[in-house]
């Protein structure tokens, strides 16, 4: 069986600089896969790539064992991947529901406005507020508007970079019981996570990169259960 | 009393005119942080171009029902000054694109030399202003307001009529269609309007056709207006019509059509009724325009600039 996205010897510069320099990895359809590791590790510039904002240096990166790395990002969007970049950068000048509508802004079926109301049943608090700025929002609210935005392309995988990021605990759960719902209604989920223990736990595999490069690879439970996973990212000695 | 609402009238006619360039100046930043030094002379392409047309391409016949010529003047006028605006943004301002902002804004600086110096040497004629045709469009509308009579010719009707509508246009597609959308997500965060599929090379494509269209209507009614047109208007009303993007806030739709009245109701009423009269008309123009950018730098209704992460 082929991957949905397999990513090989990635190597990805800014300049003379490399923050990407042999990161490998695989995604098989339904799964969640994070990638878990410290700051600056490359993990948001692996996704910037995948989804074509950045181009590699070297390294192949296949969709269903197609190449993809030389497409547009417009295209790549088009062939089912979907991106929730980090810090979630909304349009915050722009309403919630216009943010959507760009969420769906490829698609040219009739399904968008159904789409829309399922985003808003799942967060209620933004149906609420969908004619309001989505700038005028909180942390939370703010990070399920760029799920709910990423969604709205109807993505066959989701990239999720630092969902959980600058939430409280119980945002951070709700945001994790969502990824899993997404994960059970058929969405193909990268996850990249500082919070490595509630990423690995929701995880079907996971990576853990290091200084540019996959260092080890494993399901989520055997890495959460890895004495040097432990030991360097989940703060115990 | 006349005399007042004669200059207000007057004003609303060269702000109409400055607000329709001024529009191609605020969207084109807007989108792509240039300011394009160049778009004056997309106007002043598009009243030669519209000229042409009716020189070269409408049949005599045609000529004197201005209901045929006009809107035929007006069309070949945009369509010229579209595809300038097109053609210098792909083989002007595209290869710069990720070069340093001073890089472009000189390429717009000598493109706009360029394509003053090329109508000046080939448009038959253009190297004095060449008169536009006055036989249609110029009927003059008098009435008596208190204590004297006031004057509206048809074209003035027309240019104010035309930029207000043609703003309304604009801010209706740019916040209510797909495309709009596309351009305002382009304008706030390129990379991240990337990732929802839009194709931010067409969205620059359509930012520029609508500034280069919006461009060459102004040039038409400034020439059926003014009845002729010359080389150095691009450069004048470029200066103003920047200057009307900048006192609304560059990027803002409604900054640009504001500013862009602002500036003819001063120029006018400066040049009535100010010490020095019309000598000194431009002066206050750009007293305004330091006074708004030292209290407000992001102008009337611009946002404040935010430094991206």
């Amino acid at each position: 069986m082929t991957a949905l996205l397999e990513v090989q010897n990635l190597s990805v510069a800014y300049g003379a600089i490399e923050a990407v320099r042999d990161v490998s990895f695989a995604v098989g359809e339904g799964q969640i896969v994070s990638l878990i590791g410290s700051n600056g590790a490359g993990k948001t510039t692996t996704l910037r790539t995948i989804s074509g904002l950045l181009r590699p240096k070297s390294g192949t990166i296949l969709l269903e064992g197609k190449p993809i790395a030389d497409l547009a990002a417009h295209t790549i969007l088009e062939r089912g991947v979907a991106h929730c970049p980090e810090g979630r950068r909304l349009f915050g000048r722009m309403t919630v529901e216009e943010n959507l509508q760009l969420g769906a802004y490829v698609r040219k079926d009739s399904g968008v406005a159904a789409d829309m109301q399922r985003v808003y049943d799942l967060f209620p608090v933004l149906g609420q507020r969908r004619t309001l700025k989505a700038g005028l929002f909180s942390g939370g609210e703010q990070q399920m508007l760029a799920i709910g935005r990423a969604m709205m392309s109807r993505p066959r995988l989701l990239m999720l970079d630092e969902p959980s990021m600058g939430l409280s605990p119980i945002m951070t759960q709700r945001i994790f019981d969502t990824i899993k719902e997404l994960q059970a209604a058929g969405t193909t989920i990268l996850l990249v996570e500082q919070n490595a223990l509630a990423a690995l736990a929701l995880s079907d595999r996971g990576y853990v990169v290091d200084l540019g490069r996959t260092t080890l690879e494993g399901p989520g439970h055997e890495l959460l259960a890895d004495e040097r996973v432990r030991a360097a990212y989940l703060g115990e000695d | 009393m006349a005399t007042l609402l004669q200059q207000l009238i007057n004003g609303l006619v060269l702000g109409g005119l400055i607000a329709l360039i001024a529009l191609g100046y605020t969207m084109v930043y807007g989108i792509i942080q240039l300011i394009n030094f160049a778009h004056g002379e997309v106007f002043m392409v598009g009243g030669f171009a519209s000229l042409a047309t009716y020189r070269y391409f409408l049949p005599p016949s045609w000529r004197s029902d201005w209901w045929l010529a006009l809107p035929l003047m007006a069309i070949g006028g945009a369509v010229v000054a579209v595809v300038l605006a097109v053609v210098m943004e792909r083989f002007a301002y595209r290869p710069l694109r990720n070069a340093p902002r001073l890089a472009p804004l000189i390429t717009a600086l000598g493109v706009s030399v360029i394509l003053k110096e090329v109508v000046r040497l080939g448009y038959p004629g253009a190297t004095a202003p060449v008169p536009f045709p006055r036989a249609f469009v110029d009927h003059q509308f008098r009435f008596e307001f208190f204590d004297g009579t006031v004057n509206i010719g048809s074209t003035a009707i027309l240019m104010i009529v035309v930029s207000i509508v043609g703003a309304i246009i604009l801010q209706t597609y740019i916040t209510r269609s797909r495309m709009g959308r596309a351009m305002r997500a382009t304008a706030q965060d390129p990379d991240t309007a990337r990732l929802m599929g839009v194709n931010p090379n067409r969205t620059i494509v359509l930012t520029f056709t609508i500034g280069g269209a919006l461009a060459g209507i102004a040039g038409v009614l400034y020439g059926i207006h003014i009845t002729n047109v010359d080389t150095e208007v691009g450069f004048l009303y470029g200066i103003f019509a920047f200057t009307a993007a900048v006192l609304g806030g560059v990027g803002s739709i409604k900054g640009a059509v504001i500013g862009g009245f602002a500036i003819g109701l001063i120029k006018t009423l400066s040049g009535q009724y100010f010490p020095g009269g019309t000598q000194y008309d431009l002066v206050w123009i750009f007293v305004l325009l330091i006074v708004v950018l030292v209290f407000r730098p992001q102008g009337l209704f611009g946002e404040p600039e935010r430094v991206r992460a």
